[in-house]
């Protein structure tokens, strides 16, 4: 009784718990909280999990250091993950990896930019795992920002390339949600429609704001009724969830193209209406599951987050090739670390080759279009019994695409 | 004699504000010195309308998101030479746009008190707040609008690339707006205003137009919200619909609620804490803003007048000279009614591990003793010290009472 | 066009007749008690989880009742335990205390069912399409939703006016003290309208949590607009907010189908701007982007100029 009320005197006067002291951090910026917290928590597990398997089950990074993930909500807003940066700097983390939404990524990029440019002595690295808005990689890089997933037009012309070839589909319709990266996705689907099919016909181009949307209702309806034969979306999150329950109510039966509409309730959501309707791009591999290293890591995932997805085969990629570089490194300092990360290549766990794109640190990578369906299905998502299937694979040589990057680095 | 002491005051806390830095200076409690002093004006400038006016307002927020708009479009605007203009001055321009938009807002929504007027903040708020997101242009849509401070002039010498500098811009804001906005409350204006807020009809009878009253402290409230806005666009160099929306004006209301309205430096309180809270607590557990939801609603229930307004109950016995009796039954009943929070607090968080926790792991640290949540044990444990601790607070809050009662029992000379 | 116009305001329907009954509870209880309850939509909110969380064990029927009747309890001893306290501080006092248990009840919300967004599905005997117009199916869960909101502006509809109990009702919306000098047990008589009121909120939610999706952002979603419905609607008038609610339900649905730009008007009188001109956002301008900025517009109008509303008696 005694000591109970002892060690609640102390823990009240003292922090909580502590954090290893050599462990190298990662700080994770991302909605934990919010519209968008279902895609944030999955993300975050995947990040855990990664650096626990990947590498704090083996010998960790330099001889024996761990890495440590902290989790910071940023409820996916630009001025929170700001605030959020700040702390993360405050509390002597280096390296920052967000992905959720390429507005914040904007704001992170900029800042992060700022915060080295006037703190030499206490720079951070911005690993983005997953905003694909093209600009970060081009007019906006940086030297201290690392893409790890395919930008927003190289997913896109590989998108269309598979629409190109429906010679049924005349009219189709795009929709996004309202800010850079939607803009982005509409852009790109306008530029490449053009010039692969210039007969097909944009019936609609239009953007919906962000989260806030609860009922996709009339969107459906305008989009039905405009009689479009395909839909594009980039809808990630909530978002997707929405559009899709919306879509499978009025019984739509188009084919739908997509960046983000599996896991995180989406396949769930989709379930039977969707099969077969559904085609999305993507790195990595779901099914079928190309080497037995994917295997073992996808089950022992399962195993220990059943409720969970392995939504972004990206994240192992991260924990892995940032590990390599800290090893080639020597050192876990974000100057060295960049510098190891230019050009650096790597073999993923599906037994791909990427490499990171020393002019604009782009990585690229293999692509994937799958298919929503039942049918040979391994890792299903939602544990719905629905998965994804690769239909058709893009190898890494057609993914290269030019940049407007003009990188300056630092000399120390 | 008095008017000597309020100066010591300020000197006092001028002192403090000047050698923070010096007592917590990394750059975590930089950043977090320097959304506590943002915080401060903007609170305090919202107790000019709660507080001193008597309005409740569920749309504070907008005239510190214009402000910091403003701010951000000058800061770019300097960037780009259309202008030139020391940072320090750039809170100048978020306060005076701030007061513009409360001048305009304020002409018709002033025209009565309480529920009409919460209901038109309400309304104004969400207006606007759905407006940033179709004027891009000007609010920069979902990414909101980035600035930076140091593409302004330097101001001798100083370029505010480093927090500890913004730290002193932010400071002396602090101070000047929290003196400004004590003096007008001790204006004739500001005294109305409580006048006013108490009781319309009688104001009204002694000659003051009560919608005038409250048209000056709603733009007062104005300015200052704006000055806070422009000081959190040097601070973040970013605005977003965020800055307007209904969840910064309803934290501005808790905050200045919670520290109390009845007192000028009850805001003040009320930001220092729930910035602390905020930056702070939120480190240690996932749960902090239930906690500070329970804090919110204890306090209207239990302590109207906020925390300070606790304080300030208690100048009756100081002035007796009775406040020494209070001591111990404050001890007695205050021990056990913080181990009772902290059981409280300890079962919410096992249920939180409990619920939400990765499968397959059962220990966890509470306050420092590992604890594993697959047993019974803890739970029985915990609530053995809750029912205890709780027991003891309802046997010994009848002598507090009493004791209470005896030390504001009025002095036998007051008597004569 | 004409399946745009069909569909369009089947939404409208859809969305303004679930916004009524949250209005409903919340009209009832800010006319009889004057308290504008900000909690109102967080009862909505606890109704949804409460039916998610029986729909796992029994499925969505129990749900529909079970869910309502725990909300209004709840509701209920809030208004003994709480507000009733409150009202001593006063009025201000009042507000902010709904306010801080709508923020509270976000909270307790994430901590019960965590953040996430709820798997809470509509029931399998309603997942089939009502009808097919124009290749477009309109869901039968979604005719159920239009079904149970009529009828219970019915059945509340037919209490106030037919019943002795509407009748003391009315009478405490109008003249509250005179029904307490009447011998009225006039507290008893809020807790019990607080109760309903709140287990209205629920209903909705139950109704409205497979649809609008069960999370826990969703009671602020709807919190401001449902005050919207209140005071545009008047106070103490049902057909008030019915008529407010699908308003603003159909204007929703509307402006997103019809697709109408400032630019389109001013292309009427010949007049257009470059892309790059500094107003251009204003040229731009489209019904759909100005839709959610129309009812908050409309509220701060009636306040102004209309402070009974449209059907209202006494002022707000």
């Amino acid at each position: 009784m005694s000591f109970w009320r002892m060690a609640v005197l102390v823990g009240v006067l003292y922090p909580m718990c502590s954090h290893g002291a050599d462990a190298v951090r990662i700080a994770f910026i991302d909605p934990i909280s919010g519209t968008f917290s279902a895609t944030g928590t999955n993300t975050l597990h995947q990040f855990e999990f990664a650096a626990e398997e990947l590498v704090n089950k083996k010998a960790g990074v330099l001889g024996g250091r761990r890495f440590e993930i902290v989790a910071l909500d940023n409820k996916a807003s630009p001025r929170e993950s700001q605030i959020q940066l700040k702390r993360a700097i405050g509390e002597g983390i280096q390296i920052i990896a967000q992905g959720n939404s390429s507005a914040v990524a904007n704001a992170v990029t900029d800042a992060v930019r700022k915060h080295n440019r006037r703190n030499p002595a206490n720079r951070v690295l911005y690993l983005n795992y997953s905003a694909v808005d093209p600009a970060l990689t081009n007019d906006k890089c940086h030297f201290w920002h690392f893409r790890f997933d395919a930008h927003a037009e190289i997913k896109m012309a590989a998108l269309t390339d598979v629409i190109a070839k429906q010679e049924n589909i005349e009219k189709i319709y795009i929709i996004g949600q309202d800010y850079s990266f939607g803009k982005a996705v509409a852009a790109a689907a306008v530029k490449f429609l053009g010039q692969k099919r210039p007969d097909m016909a944009i019936l609609g181009n239009e953007l919906h704001p962000i989260g806030r949307v609860k009922d996709f209702t009339p969107y459906v309806t305008k989009i039905q009724s405009s009689g479009a034969q395909a839909i594009i979306t980039g809808n990630w999150g909530a978002d997707m969830v929405g559009l899709g329950k919306a879509i499978v109510d009025a019984g739509m039966n188009v084919p739908i193209y997509t960046y983000y509409a599996a896991f995180d309730g989406v396949t769930a959501t989709m379930g039977k209406a969707g099969k077969g309707k559904i085609r999305l791009v993507h790195e990595g591999h779901y099914n079928p599951v190309p080497t037995k290293r994917l295997r073992d890591y996808h089950s022992a995932f399962k195993a220990k987050y059943p409720d969970h997805d392995l939504s972004n085969q990206r994240v192992y990629n991260v924990i892995e090739i940032l590990a390599k570089a800290i090893d080639k490194a020597g050192s876990s300092d974000p100057l060295p670390v960049a510098r190891a990360l230019e050009g650096i290549e790597h073999t993923t766990l599906g037994g791909e080759r990427v490499f990171m794109r020393r002019e604009d640190h782009q990585l690229f990578q293999p692509l994937q279009i799958s298919v929503h369906t039942d049918e040979g299905i391994e890792f299903d998502g939602d544990n719905s019994g629905f998965g994804l299937r690769t239909e058709e694979s893009v190898p890494l040589e057609n993914t290269l695409v030019e940049t407007t990057c003009k990188m300056t680095r630092p000399q120390s | 004699m008095a008017k000597v002491r309020g100066l010591l005051v300020w000197i006092a806390s001028l002192a403090v504000l000047l050698l923070l830095p010096g007592l917590f200076d990394s750059v975590l409690s930089l950043s977090i010195l320097n959304q506590m002093g943002i915080t401060i004006i903007f609170a305090l400038s919202y107790n000019m309308l709660l507080g001193q006016g008597g309005m409740l307002s569920f749309g504070h927020a907008v005239y510190f998101g214009l402000g910091g708009f403003m701010a951000v479009h000058s800061l770019n605007y300097i960037e780009a030479e259309v202008f030139s203009l020391p940072v320090i001055l750039l809170p100048l321009i978020g306060g005076l746009f701030g007061l513009l938009f409360a001048v305009f807002i304020g002409s018709f929504s002033t025209r009565r008190a309480g529920t009409v007027f919460a209901m038109i903040s309400l309304g104004i708020g969400e207006m606007i707040a759905a407006c940033s997101l179709i004027f891009v242009g000007f609010f920069g849509g979902e990414e909101g609008i980035s600035g930076d401070r140091t593409m302004a002039p330097e101001f001798f010498g100083f370029d505010f690339a480093q927090d500890l500098e913004v730290y002193y811009l932010i400071a002396g804001w602090v101070f000047v707006a929290t003196l400004l906005m004590y003096l007008f409350s001790q204006t004739p204006a500001g005294r109305i205003a409580n006048a006013v807020r108490d009781n319309p009809e009688r104001a009204e009878f002694i000659g003051y137009s009560q919608r005038m009253v409250r048209f000056i402290s709603f733009c007062g409230a104005g300015f200052f919200a704006g000055v806070a806005g422009g000081l959190f666009a040097i601070n973040y160099e970013i605005l977003t619909e965020e800055n307007l929306n209904a969840i910064t004006s309803g934290n501005v209301l808790l905050m200045t609620y919670i520290g109390g309205t009845g007192v000028f430096v009850g805001p003040i309180v009320g930001a220092v804490l729930l910035t602390l809270l905020q930056t702070v607590l939120s480190n240690y557990t996932e749960l902090w803003q239930l906690y500070v939801g329970l804090l919110f609603v204890a306090t209207v229930m239990f302590m109207p007048a906020g925390l300070t307004g606790v304080l300030m109950i208690h100048t009756v016995a100081w002035k007796n000279g009775r406040l020494r009796q209070l001591i111990l039954p404050y001890i007695t009943v205050g021990v056990p009614a913080f181990v009772l929070l902290c059981a409280i607090v300890g079962l919410l968080e096992m249920l939180q591990f409990y619920r939400h926790g990765v499968v397959g792991e059962h220990e966890m640290t509470l306050f420092f003793v590992s604890v594993d949540t697959s047993s019974v044990w803890p739970w029985i444990v915990t609530l053995l010290i809750a029912a205890t601790a709780g027991y003891l607070v309802k046997a010994l809050t009848p002598r507090l009472l009493s004791a209470w009662a005896s030390a504001n029992a009025p002095l036998e000379r007051a008597k004569t | 066009m004409v399946e745009i116009v069909i569909f369009s305001t089947l939404n409208g329907l859809v969305t303004g007749l679930l916004l009524f009954m949250l209005a409903s509870g919340l009209t009832l209880i800010f006319s009889m008690m004057g308290i504008l309850n900000f909690a109102h939509a967080s009862f909505y909110m606890l109704g949804a989880y409460f039916a998610y969380s029986v729909s796992l064990f029994l499925g969505f029927w129990p749900g529909l009742i079970v869910a309502p009747l725990l909300v209004g309890v709840l509701g209920a001893l809030v208004e003994r335990y709480g507000l009733r306290y409150v009202h001593k501080s006063g009025h201000v006092a009042e507000l902010v205390f709904t306010f801080g248990l709508a923020f509270f009840i976000e909270e307790l919300v994430q901590f019960a069912w965590g953040k996430e967004t709820k798997n809470y599905q509509q029931p399998e005997i309603l997942d089939f399409p009502l009808f097919t117009l124009f290749g477009q199916n309109f869901p039968a869960y979604k005719g159920f939703m239009i079904f149970i909101s009529i009828a219970i502006f019915i059945g509340l509809y037919q209490v106030i006016t037919r019943t002795r109990i509407g009748l003391i009702i009315q009478a405490a919306i109008s003249h509250p003290n005179a029904v307490s000098s009447l011998g009225h047990n006039v507290p008893l008589i809020f807790m019990g309208a607080f109760g309903v009121g709140t287990a209205l909120a629920g209903v909705a939610g139950v109704i409205a949590g497979p649809v609008l999706t069960t999370f826990p952002g969703m009671a602020l979603v709807l919190g401001s607009i449902v005050f919207v419905i209140v005071v545009v609607g008047g106070l103490g008038s049902l057909t008030g907010a019915l008529i407010a609610s699908l308003l603003i339900g159909l204007l929703q649905s509307y402006a997103i189908a019809l697709e109408f730009a400032v630019n389109d008007l001013l292309a009427l009188f010949d007049i257009s701007f470059d892309a790059d001109h500094f107003l251009n956002d204003l040229w731009t301008l489209s019904l759909p982007q100005i839709a959610p900025v129309l009812p908050y517009l409309l509220l701060v109008l009636i306040l102004i100029f209309r402070p009974t509303g449209l059907l209202g008696k006494r002022e707000t």
